[in-house]
């Protein structure tokens, strides 16, 4: 009676799966349209999935090792089983291995159903929850069924009772397994995530080796501004390009994301994970009373709902998400890093944060005033732009207008109307001096990167503050950029490529002046006191770290002084945000906790007196926490306390030139 | 405060709003001025007004990007009455509202560029014949034709008034600040351009124009042991002195006073 039935069941069940996937992928194109590769895609796929995402997938070894065993097991199993049951090739090869795929797969959703006892907050509930036991359910069946075919069991074993309860088993199992994978059961993952993977938006991410910063991609993309029918941004899940809306559908709900959330942990109204769930009930239509997982802090699930084409934000009232759920997030890219998915969490909130600013006008809190003094001075704080250089009116630096050309062109940053950061430019001045490298500063025709008013969203400012930019350093030749801004270091070096043009190209060589003082330690133009003071930590600006794979050079840097660097628990790729990126200081979205505090918590593990920083969003965070704490310092303020400046050598020569020429009008007392 | 009407009862209400170029204080870029966006924003939270927006001046790329940041507001579109550089722009905008026949005209107190002598609404009153507010602070209600509003006085002090209408009304710092001037709108929005005759302003191609500089502040040196008066006396806002207050007088008498003082310090003669 199997023998008829089976078939019956596994090509039915196809023959749904089928008409599923196709209206799975009709819900996709809902989205714009986006060049994708398909065949090439579809073909790197397998190698995307095996190699380059395992090191992420890996990371978390129980899962990674049970899904190995469930998924093969699975995969294995499904392709035997068509050709078995489905076809009816009762071979006994072929018996005894759907027999080991199952009891394979069997093991691995044994472990399944072990993590699901008590299963950590991060992990969604609900349907999930009912995933192993239909994982079982499907390996026993077919365990069971094919024993007979692989000639252990005679073929009328059990009689008809048995061969009910397995028509049943069987029946469930493909249906959680096969219809569930295109009409949104929790196996959705497998089939949306594998077609993500092939046609994902940013390719260049499955390059190898993954920790290359061209792997990591991590620029925002462009918004075509020339074009007046052109959509800023995103208003309704329909706005996002058709493969967002996959990458979306791709979620597997393991909230590796919410755990590294540093908004989250804040109370901060965001879960990147119920993010990502909320754009897939916006594409499908519908609230999010069947969401299982962590809300957003503060925010009771089944408030909010939308449709593909209904605004995700709207003026008034609720819809799909609140806007102070955007306006959490400190693009850290901690959930980007940890997605098993490559999900683009930042670029999905950015794109929907450009629309709110752009179109609504509705930057919160400070956010318009940061905009509207980038536009009229230049700089968020609305300082005078021709006062760049009066924190340094006794360095005497020399000037790209003077000079024409120079090896480094040291970018300065908003920094320079910050006294605190001041002192770090004055370090790393000190420190570029002393190695005699020829350095000059763009000075007044510097003007800020751009990066706050992307965050936010102001795409026509970033661009015009971009396009002024790179006019500005057309006109002068240097080798590379320093700068001791990783959000300048982002942008010059990431973003700002898409803006060049034929005569006015915008690829530059930038560095971090961390990586840059590594250079001239490794060179040996610099020479060190030993190092007194006491423990150090070091904090990884996400956008050194995370954005551009720098974890090392800093690190170096600090053992090339003699510092031994005490790691927080929470270092290098999973470094926890100090709150200060993506305009998060800006719009200042309430939690129940500051996350600057939550960081300087990390560095109080430690036991370090001290913490090495080298960004100024960073200092300024971090230096905000109320005392007692660790002190902060600069990467450059180390190392220029630490130099030895060998008068009688050329060394430091320059340097007492430059103060001797200040000097050459004395105060004469009466 | 007796406010019986949440929301200004405004419907049907035609506003017209004055708007001229703005100058940034630090780096002279054009921009939309502060006055005049208050101003718009005032006309646009009129629940149920009408609102058209006018500017009188030049047309060129300069101009036009200031006069989008009014649109970024969310208006649809703006009138540009096109003049020549150093028109007076006073008959143009007296025709322009006499055959619109806006109920409520709003305008900044004064502009950003130009002579900037805040003397543009009192003439066009004079002119139209309207009554003229200073200090619009916020609008109550609208009912048969009048209008019930708040003026600002110094020190944060508000005057209910009611106002027959049509009337002109400026609005300075006190009122609320503008909404943010959005890319997309101001992209999208409508610039009506209509060339209109210019009179010139004799007397404005006769002067010289130059940068105002900042006259230096004379420190008040308050000679007292105790910090407390020291502190009194630096965080004190300095008091007009003298003067006087009048209420409940005629128009007249009113007139008969400001002619006196205008007399006693010398400006009239």
């Amino acid at each position: 009676m199997l023998d008829i039935l089976l078939p019956i069941l596994i090509f039915s069940a196809l023959l749904l799966t089928v008409i599923g996937a196709v209206r799975r992928f009709r819900l996709w194109r809902q989205g714009r349209s986006a060049p994708v590769d398909w065949v090439g895609g579809l073909l790197k796929m397998p190698r995307r999935y095996l190699v380059d995402l395992h090191h992420i997938v890996d990371r978390d070894k129980y899962i990674s090792k049970t899904h190995v065993a469930t998924a093969g097991g699975f995969v294995l199993a499904a392709l035997l089983a068509i050709i078995v049951h489905g076809f009816g090739l009762h071979s006994r090869i072929l018996g005894w291995a759907l027999l080991a795929a199952t009891a394979c797969m069997f093991t691995g959703a044994l472990f399944v159903a072990k993590r699901r006892v008590d299963p950590p907050s991060r992990l969604s509930k609900g349907p999930w929850m009912r995933l192993p036991k239909s994982l079982l359910a499907f390996a026993a069946s077919f365990f069971i069924v094919t024993l007979p075919v692989a000639g252990i069991l005679p073929a009328d074993f059990g009689g008809w009772i048995l061969a009910a309860i397995l028509a049943v088993g069987v029946a469930w199992g493909v249906s959680e397994m096969f219809l569930g994978m295109t009409w949104g059961g929790p196996v959705k993952h497998a089939f949306a995530g594998a077609l993500h993977l092939a046609w994902h938006r940013r390719p260049e991410r499955f390059t190898t080796p993954h920790n290359a910063s061209a792997a990591r991609s991590s620029g925002l993309k462009a918004l075509d501004l020339e074009n007046p029918k052109s959509t800023l941004g995103v208003e309704k899940p329909a706005d996002f390009t058709w493969n967002q809306l996959l990458g979306f559908d791709a979620c597997v709900q393991c909230g590796r994301c919410e755990a590294m959330c540093p908004a989250f942990a804040a109370g901060q109204p965001l879960n990147p994970k119920k993010l990502i769930q909320d754009m897939v009930i916006g594409m499908r239509g519908g609230t999010d009373a069947n969401y299982y997982g962590s809300p957003y802090p503060g925010k009771p699930v089944g408030e909010h709902g939308g449709s593909p084409n209904g605004p995700i934000v709207p003026r008034e009232g609720r819809a799909l998400v609140d806007a102070e759920t955007l306006w959490s997030c400190t693009t850290c890219r901690a959930c980007v890093e940890e997605c098993p998915m490559m999900i683009e969490h930042v670029d999905a909130i950015v794109d929907m944060r450009r629309f709110l600013t752009l179109e609504h006008g509705n930057t919160p809190n400070k956010g318009a005033e940061v905009l509207d003094n980038l536009i009229a001075t230049d700089n968020p704080g609305g300082f005078d732009p021709d006062s760049r250089l009066h924190w340094a009116a006794d360095l005497n630096l020399p000037l790209m207008a003077d000079k024409g050309e120079a090896d480094v062109l040291l970018w300065l940053g908003d920094g320079v109307f910050d006294m605190r950061n001041q002192r770090t430019l004055r370090s790393l001045i000190k420190v570029l001096r002393a190695a005699e490298v020829d350095f000059a500063v763009l000075g007044n025709e510097e003007r800020d990167s751009g990066d706050v008013a992307r965050r936010l969203g102001d795409e026509a400012t970033f661009q015009t503050l971009a396009r002024r930019n790179i006019r500005a350093m057309s006109q002068y030749r240097f080798s590379r950029i320093v700068t001791c801004d990783p959000h300048s270091f982002h942008v010059l070096k990431n973003e700002y490529g898409e803006l060049g043009t034929a005569d006015m190209p915008s690829d530059y060589e930038v560095y971090h002046h961390s990586t840059f003082i590594n250079e001239l330690v490794k060179g040996g133009s610099l020479t060190f006191k030993a190092w007194k003071g006491g423990s150090v930590t070091y904090h990884d600006p996400c956008y050194l770290g995370r954005y551009n794979g720098e974890y090392e050079a800093p690190r170096d840097v600090l053992r090339a002084l003699g510092i031994e660097v005490k790691e927080m628990a929470r270092s290098g790729y999973r470094s926890r945000c100090c709150g200060g990126g993506g305009g998060a200081p800006i719009t200042d979205i309430p939690g129940k906790q500051r996350i600057p505090d939550m960081r300087m918590g990390d560095v109080r593990e430690t036991g370090a007196d001290t913490v090495a920083v080298g960004c100024p969003q960073c200092t300024a965070m971090l230096e905000g926490v109320v005392e007692p704490r660790a002190d902060i310092k600069d990467i450059a303020e180390l190392v220029a306390d630490a130099l030895v400046i060998d008068a009688s050598a050329g060394k430091g020569a320059s340097n007492r030139e430059a103060s001797q020429t200040q000097r050459n009008v004395e105060e004469v007392t009466p | 405060m007796p406010l019986n009407a949440e929301s200004p009862g405004a419907s049907g209400l035609n506003v017209a709003v004055l708007v001229s170029i703005g100058r940034h204080p630090l780096t002279a870029r054009t921009r939309r001025a502060d006055q005049d966006a208050r101003a718009v924003e005032m006309a646009l939270s009129l629940k149920g007004a009408s609102v058209n927006l006018m500017h009188a001046g030049q047309h060129d790329s300069d101009n036009e990007e200031a006069i989008r940041g009014y649109l970024g507001m969310g208006v649809e579109e703006i009138r540009l009455l096109e003049q020549m550089p150093q028109a007076d722009v006073v008959p143009v905008l007296t025709d322009a509202l006499r055959a619109s026949a806006p109920q409520l005209v709003l305008t900044g107190t004064r502009a950003e560029t130009g002579e900037g002598s805040g003397i543009l609404p009192y003439l066009l009153a004079e002119a139209l014949g309207w009554p003229v507010i200073n200090g619009l602070a916020a609008v109550e209600k609208v009912e048969k034709g009048v209008a019930t509003v708040l003026q600002a006085l110094p020190r944060g002090k508000r005057r209910r008034l009611r106002v027959r209408l049509p009337a002109i009304a400026t609005v300075d710092a006190s009122a609320p600040a503008a909404r943010q001037s959005a890319f997309g709108p101001a992209r999208r929005g409508e610039l009506d351009v209509q060339p209109h005759a210019s009179e010139a302003d004799p007397s404005l191609s006769q002067w010289q124009i130059q940068p105002a500089r900042k006259r230096p502040k004379r420190l008040k040196i308050v000679k007292s042991s105790s910090a407390r008066d020291r502190f009194k006396a630096a965080a004190a806002k300095s008091d007009g002195g003298g003067g006087q207050t009048l209420t409940d007088v005629t128009p007249e008498q009113g007139a008969e006073a400001i002619f006196k003082l205008l007399r006693e310090e010398g400006v009239l003669r």
